[in-house]
């Protein structure tokens, strides 16, 4: 990984000075999640817009079972200092819009809230899905909450993130892992994103009992490209949440693949994941783990070359290891017994790009393949409905890793400045994502493509 | 003979195997020993679990290596409760450490078991001569500095030629491949024949390699991936070309027949293999590849006899064969460890020799011939290497692995050693 000496100067006590003075972008050290750790630093503010609001009584709820002091009135002091004091979270009940007249509300809540919100604090969101909306205003209103906490990501300071939850009718009671992983220091890198929580129907499953320090304790998770780099982070993250890990990489990098499996106590299955019978492979290793609960397609390759360049060798082998290998195994995955196979309740969750929604220059194998991966999940995920699984996709921006250390000083700095959180992401904000995913928890969330990427403006 | 209960091979582990002075020049027996142990937890998820015991060996060892198993184990990942021992007996000490393992597991005194073996000619001993060594301990028995002094002072500049280990006979001070030799000539072993079987050799582990078959026997490393002696486009014609290298003592030059190329090279690497009870493999939903249901063990007398070094497996087959109630061709797989190619041609002519099997073997009708598309089916020691001590743990899973593939049958296994010995076994499933 490539050193940010930048943001070592501008955390510096004379680099702050000198950063202050002439104007250049801080670079907040971000709270990331240990275990153990509360579920906010400090006291959360709940608002709602709207008298119909419809999920207010659940993240108190959850709030209150993760112990957080919770102020509903914001001219209330807080704790022990006055009513301007710091939170570390603001959530905002915005279901229930009838016009764009009714988002003066949420102005309203949200106006104090952004200088009240302290360092990684937590500015959350909740709103009607606009396509379940018939009536022209209501689904203007509803969609307007999109682009207002985009912009407001972008004006969050300190390492606070903003983002939007979309709660389907009848979810209500279903976003308790979605409002735990956006209120943690989990989501560190995700900002200025959108997350639609149960609209894929048939979804069934339930949060009661999970140790949410644990929360995939007992889960046998297959981890691809595991040898190194992302993959390697998410097979420490899932084993950390209690998972036995079957790392899985090519044959050729199973000197790394083993120090990964010893290193979480799993076990390394050396495969190359577009051969003939690769996911009947992974199916046998796994039958000693009494089958798979989870499966984290990460493997992935970049072949970068600019398309006038390009030659089919190169392209086929792109779309391959990161489209076509993920296809014939979900495929094996679907077919296979609830025994011993792929388990009803299982997770699916592959890593899409930035690349695969913005698009890069030089990568339109990857972007192709890392978009494709977009469609797999979207047409996935109601065929796995009938078996209480789910899919999902994590779509990384710039993240820390030795691809993009290997990048020239400008497009790195430029990766890494122009976002909305001034850094590069880290490995584990990815693996964070996809461990959510993973959880039993998380069983309303189907078809969704979620960004980890600092709210990069180079993809938006 | 009735075992209380058979051993089972469940899996197994080893690095590429590199040339001398190569790949691995700078690993030790420690370095590679563990890595080999690591990838084999990695594969069957052992970390911090004990197994019953870790037997393995290697043949050039420091004299500081005296519990290099144990160092190994301490290393690794495996449970640092896990006891160990070395054993050696020359090339045959891979094999060798698998049945001490799988006897134990038969007895039911352990239930799981790690064999293995290590060698490095690069990173070899080297030994300070007897003279030198004696003028050393002189001076340290002595108990004045005078006394000190005075032994010192025998010290010679000639003293300072290290001894390097050689891969040669103590007793004849003829090399290995001398011997082997000897017996090419013999047995009349053709040089066209040796280069026939190394082709076969290279060409069979190309294709194992190409088909994904060490997948899930081998891990990589220092940046090695596939044994670097393998020639996938090895041919007799290029292996024709070679100039012989090993003569037989007084025999005609011009009829050497032993090259660099159908001989295996000196070779650094490490092998383990884990075997189990039934019991233990179906605990962890683990598969079994094969069983191992017996082994024997044979000497000969090359020095004051007439029997070839490495003609001792010649013997321990056929009493093996006859205690099991077994013909020589009641076997799916014949796995004849290719020190060089003319031992396996020659423990092969002797085998259908009818004079040899009644003079040596007191038996009435020779064992026979084998289907020779039925040995070393994924090649052998002349593509892979033979790190010394290593060969006979690569060989128990690979034999073990292409029954299980085969959906079942019986196999051989027939390891020389030096010091005119011999180790083999059969493998069922």
């Amino acid at each position: 990984m490539s050193h940010d000496w930048y943001s070592d100067f501008v955390n510096s006590g004379f680099g702050r000075a000198v950063a202050g003075n002439v104007g250049l972008p801080p670079v907040p050290k971000l709270r990331r999640w240990e275990p153990g750790q509360p579920l906010l630093s400090g006291a959360a503010l709940l608002g709602t817009a709207t008298a119909d609001g419809r999920v207010a009584k659940v993240v108190r709820a959850v709030l209150a079972d993760a112990n957080v002091e919770v102020h509903e009135d914001p001219a209330a002091p807080i704790g022990g200092g006055s009513s301007s004091s710091k939170v570390a979270a603001a959530v905002l009940d915005a279901t229930g819009l009838s016009s764009p007249r009714d988002l003066a509300a949420v102005q309203q809540f949200l106006t104090p809230v952004m200088r009240r919100v302290g360092p990684s604090g937590r500015i959350l969101v909740l709103g009607d899905v606009p396509a379940q909306a018939e009536r022209p205003a209501v689904r203007a209103a509803r969609r307007s909450l999109e682009g207002l906490v985009r912009s407001a990501a972008k004006e969050a300071r300190y390492g606070a993130t903003v983002n939007l939850i979309h709660v389907a009718d009848g979810a209500e009671n279903d976003l308790e892992s979605t409002l735990r992983f956006f209120l943690s220091s989990r989501s560190a890198f995700v900002d200025g994103q959108r997350l639609d929580v149960g609209v894929v129907p048939g979804y069934a499953g339930s949060s009661a009992g999970t140790d949410w320090d644990h929360p995939v304790t007992g889960k046998v998770a297959v981890v691809t490209g595991a040898a190194r780099g992302i993959g390697r982070t998410v097979a420490q993250t899932l084993a950390r949440d209690g998972a036995t890990v079957v790392a899985v990489d090519v044959p050729a990098a199973g000197d790394a693949l083993a120090h990964t499996a010893n290193d979480v106590g799993g076990t390394a299955l050396q495969l190359d994941i577009t051969g003939e019978g690769a996911g009947e492979a992974i199916l046998e290793h796994c039958r000693r783990h009494g089958g798979i609960d989870i499966v984290v397609h990460n493997a992935g390759i970049t072949r970068d070359k600019l398309l006038a360049n390009q030659d089919t060798d190169r392209w086929n082998s792109v779309i391959d290891v990161n489209l076509n290998s993920q296809l014939a195994i979900n495929d094996v995955l679907l077919a296979s017994g609830d025994d011993d196979g792929f388990h009803r309740g299982g997770r699916i969750v592959t890593v899409s790009s930035m690349a695969g929604i913005a698009g890069n220059r030089g990568q339109t194998a990857y972007g192709a393949s890392k978009a494709g991966v977009i469609g797999l999940v979207e047409a996935t995920a109601p065929l796995l409905a009938d078996k209480d699984a789910t899919i999902n996709a994590v779509a990384p921006g710039f993240i820390e890793t030795a691809m993009t250390a290997a990048m020239p000083v400008g497009t790195r700095e430029a990766g890494r400045r122009l976002s909305s959180l001034t850094q590069g992401g880290l490995p584990v904000d990815v693996a964070e994502t996809i461990a959510w995913f993973a959880q039993g928890a998380s069983y309303a969330i189907n078809g969704q493509v979620l960004r980890v990427d600092g709210q990069n403006y180079l993809g938006a | 003979m009735a075992s209380p209960r058979r051993a089972a091979v469940v899996g197994a582990n080893r690095i590429p195997f590199a040339r001398s002075n190569g790949a691995y020049a700078r690993a030790s027996n420690q370095d590679m020993l563990t890595a080999a142990l690591d990838g084999l937890v990695a594969r069957f998820g052992l970390t911090e679990e004990r197994m019953g015991e870790v037997v393995a060996g290697a043949v050039l060892k420091h004299s500081r290596d005296f519990n290099l198993t144990r160092e190994a184990v301490l290393g690794s990942r495996l449970s640092a409760a896990t006891p160990t021992y070395d054993v050696q007996q020359a090339c045959g000490t891979g094999l060798e450490a698998a049945i001490l393992i799988s006897n134990k597991i038969a007895l039911g005194q352990i239930e799981v078991g790690i064999a293995g073996g290590v060698d490095t000619t690069s990173d070899a001993p080297i030994a300070v001569n007897d003279d030198l060594r004696e003028v050393l301990l002189e001076a340290n028995r002595a108990k004045s500095t005078a006394g000190v002094v005075k032994a010192l002072a025998g010290l010679r500049p000639g003293q300072l030629v290290p001894e390097i280990p050689a891969n040669r006979e103590p007793r004849t001070g003829m090399a290995m491949g001398e011997h082997a030799a000897i017996t090419a000539a013999h047995w009349g072993i053709e040089r066209t024949a040796q280069d026939e079987l190394t082709a076969l050799s290279h060409q069979n582990l190309a294709k194992a390699y190409d088909a994904g078959f060490f997948d899930d026997l081998m891990t990589p490393f220092l940046g090695l991936t596939k044994d670097n002696n393998l020639r996938g486009d090895s041919t007799v014609e290029k292996l024709g070309k070679l100039k012989p290298v090993f003569f037989p003592a007084g025999g005609d030059k011009a009829e050497a027949t032993m090259t660099a190329g159908n001989s295996t090279p000196l070779t650094d690497g490490a092998a383990t293999v884990l075997l189990a009870s039934d019991e233990w493999a179906a605990e962890r939903g683990l598969p079994v590849l094969a069983h191992l249901v017996d082994a024997e063990t044979a000497a000969v007398d090359y020095v004051h006899g007439d029997e070839g070094l490495l003609m001792a497996p010649a013997y321990a087959v056929p009493r093996l064969l006859e205690r099991n109630g077994l013909t020589l061709q009641d076997f799916d797989f014949y796995e004849i460890h290719e020190a060089f190619a003319s031992t396996v041609l020659a423990t092969l002519a002797a085998w259908e020799s009818p004079q040899f099997c009644k003079e040596r073997l007191g038996l009435d009708a020779p064992l026979g011939s084998i289907d020779r598309g039925k040995l070393n089916v994924h090649g052998s020691s002349l593509a892979a290497g033979h790190p010394f001590a290593a060969t006979g743990a690569r060989i128990v899973p690979t034999l073990a692995k292409t029954i299980h593939e085969n959906g079942g049958g019986r196999g051989l296994i027939s390891i020389c050693a030096a010091g005119g010995q011999g180790v083999v076994a059969i493998l069922e499933a």
